[in-house]
């Protein structure tokens, strides 16, 4: 980074009217919050619109954005996987086939649901990990955001922490959910209104997609791969050798596009939550769906812009990525870089006040997420089980306090030892890849039980860390990257990518395997009448009969996947 | 709900699209479009943001009429 970027007066302008608004709208819903639903679940009364592009909006976070436009410089067209094999299909089958379930049941939270449907032990499981999970991510999203203002705008990085986190606090804390899905209805137009012209700007520079492909062949040879690794996205995925990710199709297909993509969009609370809070069956039904639409189109949005700055970088003009330490090229500075490349003053503002939109929403998603299921799942499941509706209220308002004020601390520890952060998203990887598996078999097999779907987590769990210590990236040091069970790995993979889809495969086949097993063995302590509503075999299938086929989720979800077929093979 | 998002959306697009057309009509010819390609990105932007802050109202006043 040659120096900081210099802001006008009329960015800073920019950026005190988003923070206004953001903060109006919390005042503003402080009168409608009276109940702990409202709080929690926004009384269940948002449109289907507005819960798809909140759906969408909490998963922009920083990582989603900073990580999608990095991986779109280090692997170009091939990272729209992660959309079009990954999001999309996961978005489409939570809508059809998963919605009838979690919305129906009346569950409040994911975890409740395991309850519901499994046992308490296996919400607990589910509750316990997934708070932990949310106050971190949200932690590390705002030590990312000081970070990056502070390389960026040489702002202080105690200023750009507390500035972010006080203003989530203030609007979740004034007007709950409905507060931070109504900001990320706000922050989603933010994002796409902010960053439209720099994708603008950098393909014109570029001379348009084909001098965009024409640069990225250089890139390619660059890099002893053929030309169009960068600019095709499955051409190259016949062997792991032959494109930057070292992915090879089916590893992709069933690690990315299966296990940790559906595991994602239809078991995370932390998206789900958006669709719960949705006015109507048919309502929450529809939120994923709405979101497919424009998430299908982000690709361009975020992947480009790192395609083009690599472009730019190996071009040797006037724009070039900083390198790090070591001398790679530093990926993450992609957005940030292009912004101010391209933005004057004024327009800077808007992009900048995206950017930070963007790791809000991040930050409000964990911290909405996390304050339901401590205070329904944790509190009144385990802690105080006769508390009243005002008190619970008022507890969802302290866990506010106290998850912010934990992600904060949360934040200053990444500064001191980054590897404690990784040691624990790793942990998270493990925890989480397995649980497609049981919601699948808990949602479409009755025979399930809790034993079954519990030890089956905890096996899935046990597997993922087995096989991550079995295994190793090319050229990666034993440890944190795996490798530390065994004194020679028993197997090597071309990438960390790649053995981070294996990983998913081996939790989810294990996890899957478990519970089938262990179900057999053991008694289902539930009858027809509990599992009512739950399972597919015993729920009545919701009917909007007297719509037209593409009016009905069947129907709009059939769309959305015919698209994103045409996507995959028009980036071919 | 009794807030229509629509409205603090359309307003606050309508607020810093009025911004950046201004800034942009001040700047107009000045050095820093050369970042821009040449293009006085805030005004055209600043335009299109204008016009979705006031699609944005005009929706949310509707909403507000029939509800």
């Amino acid at each position: 980074m040659s120096d900081a970027i210099q802001l006008g007066g009329i960015d800073y302008v920019i950026l005190v009217v988003y923070f206004l608004f953001v903060l109006g709208i919390g005042w503003t819903l402080k009168r409608y919050t009276k109940t702990s639903e409202d709080f929690f679940l926004s009384g269940r009364s948002i449109p289907a619109w507005i819960a798809g592009l909140a759906f969408l909006s909490a998963n922009l976070g920083a990582q989603e954005m900073i990580g999608m436009a990095a991986s779109g410089a280090k692997y170009g067209i091939a990272t729209s996987h992660f959309y079009w094999v990954g999001a999309i299909p996961a978005m489409v089958f939570v809508g059809v086939f998963m919605m009838p379930f979690y919305y129906g049941s009346r569950a409040r939270s994911v975890p409740e649901y395991l309850k519901l449907r499994f046992d308490e032990k296996t919400r607990a499981f589910n509750a316990i990990s997934f708070a932990t999970m949310t106050v971190f991510s949200s932690g590390i999203s705002m030590y990312a955001l000081a970070k990056l203002f502070k390389l960026l705008l040489g702002w202080n990085f105690n200023f750009s922490l507390w500035v972010s986190a006080i203003i989530v606090l203030a609007y979740i804390y004034l007007g709950g959910l409905t507060s931070a899905i109504y900001n990320e209805v706000l922050q989603f137009f933010l994002i796409v209104l902010g960053f439209t012209p720099l994708v603008y700007l950098g393909l014109r520079d570029v001379g348009g997609w084909d001098g965009l492909v024409a640069r990225l062949d250089t890139v390619a040879t660059a890099n002893n791969f053929a030309p169009g690794a960068w600019s095709d996205s499955w051409v190259h995925l016949h062997s792991p050798a032959a494109n930057p990710m070292g992915v090879e199709w089916f590893g992709m297909v069933m690690g990315l596009g299966f296990v940790l993509s559906f595991g994602y969009w239809c078991t995370d609370f932390l998206v789900v939550q958006r669709a719960m809070a949705a006015n109507s069956m048919a309502a929450a039904r529809r939120t994923p769906l709405i979101a497919a639409v424009p998430k299908m189109l982000f690709p361009f949005l975020i992947i480009v812009p790192g395609m083009i700055a690599i472009g730019l970088t190996y071009a040797q003009g006037d724009f070039t990525l900083p390198r790090m330490a070591d001398g790679s090229w530093d990926y993450t500075m992609v957005i940030p870089q292009m912004l101010g490349h391209y933005f004057p003053p004024g327009l800077l503002g808007l992009g900048l006040t995206a950017l930070m939109a963007s790791f809000m929403s991040g930050m409000a998603g964990n911290v909405t997420a996390f304050n339901t299921v401590w205070t329904y799942d944790i509190y009144q499941s385990y802690i105080r089980k006769d508390a009243s509706d005002p008190h619970l209220l008022w507890v969802g308002r302290m866990t506010t306090i106290f998850g912010i004020l934990a992600s904060v601390g949360t934040a200053y520890l990444a500064t001191r030892f980054n590897n404690i952060m990784d040691f624990l998203q790793l942990v998270f990887a493990f925890v989480n890849a397995p649980l497609f598996a049981t919601f699948l078999l808990g949602m479409f097999w009755k025979r399930a039980t809790g034993h079954g779907a519990f030890f089956g987590l905890v096996s899935g769990t046990v597997a993922a860390a087995i096989h991550h210590g079995l295994t190793l990236p090319n050229g990666a040091p034993v440890g944190i990257k795996g490798g530390w069970l065994a004194a020679t790995p028993w197997h090597s993979y071309s990438s960390e990518m790649a053995q981070n889809f294996w990983t998913a495969i081996w939790a989810w086949t294990v996890c899957f395997a478990a519970t089938i097993v262990i179900s057999y063995l053991t008694r289902q302590r539930k009858s027809d009448a509990d599992l009512k509503g739950l399972v597919y075999a015993l729920t009545p299938r919701p009917k909007e009969e007297h719509l037209p086929w593409w009016k009905t989720p069947e129907g709009i979800g059939a769309m959305v996947l015919a698209l994103v077929v045409a996507l995959n093979v028009a980036f071919w | 709900m009794g807030l229509d998002i629509r409205t603090p959306i359309g307003l606050m697009f309508a607020l810093i699209g009025a911004l950046l057309v201004a800034y942009g009509l001040g700047t107009a010819g000045s050095a820093m479009y050369a970042r821009s390609l040449g293009l006085n990105v805030n005004l055209v932007w600043g335009a299109v943001l204008l016009v979705f802050g006031g699609t944005m109202l005009y929706l949310g006043r509707r909403g507000a009429g029939k509800a």
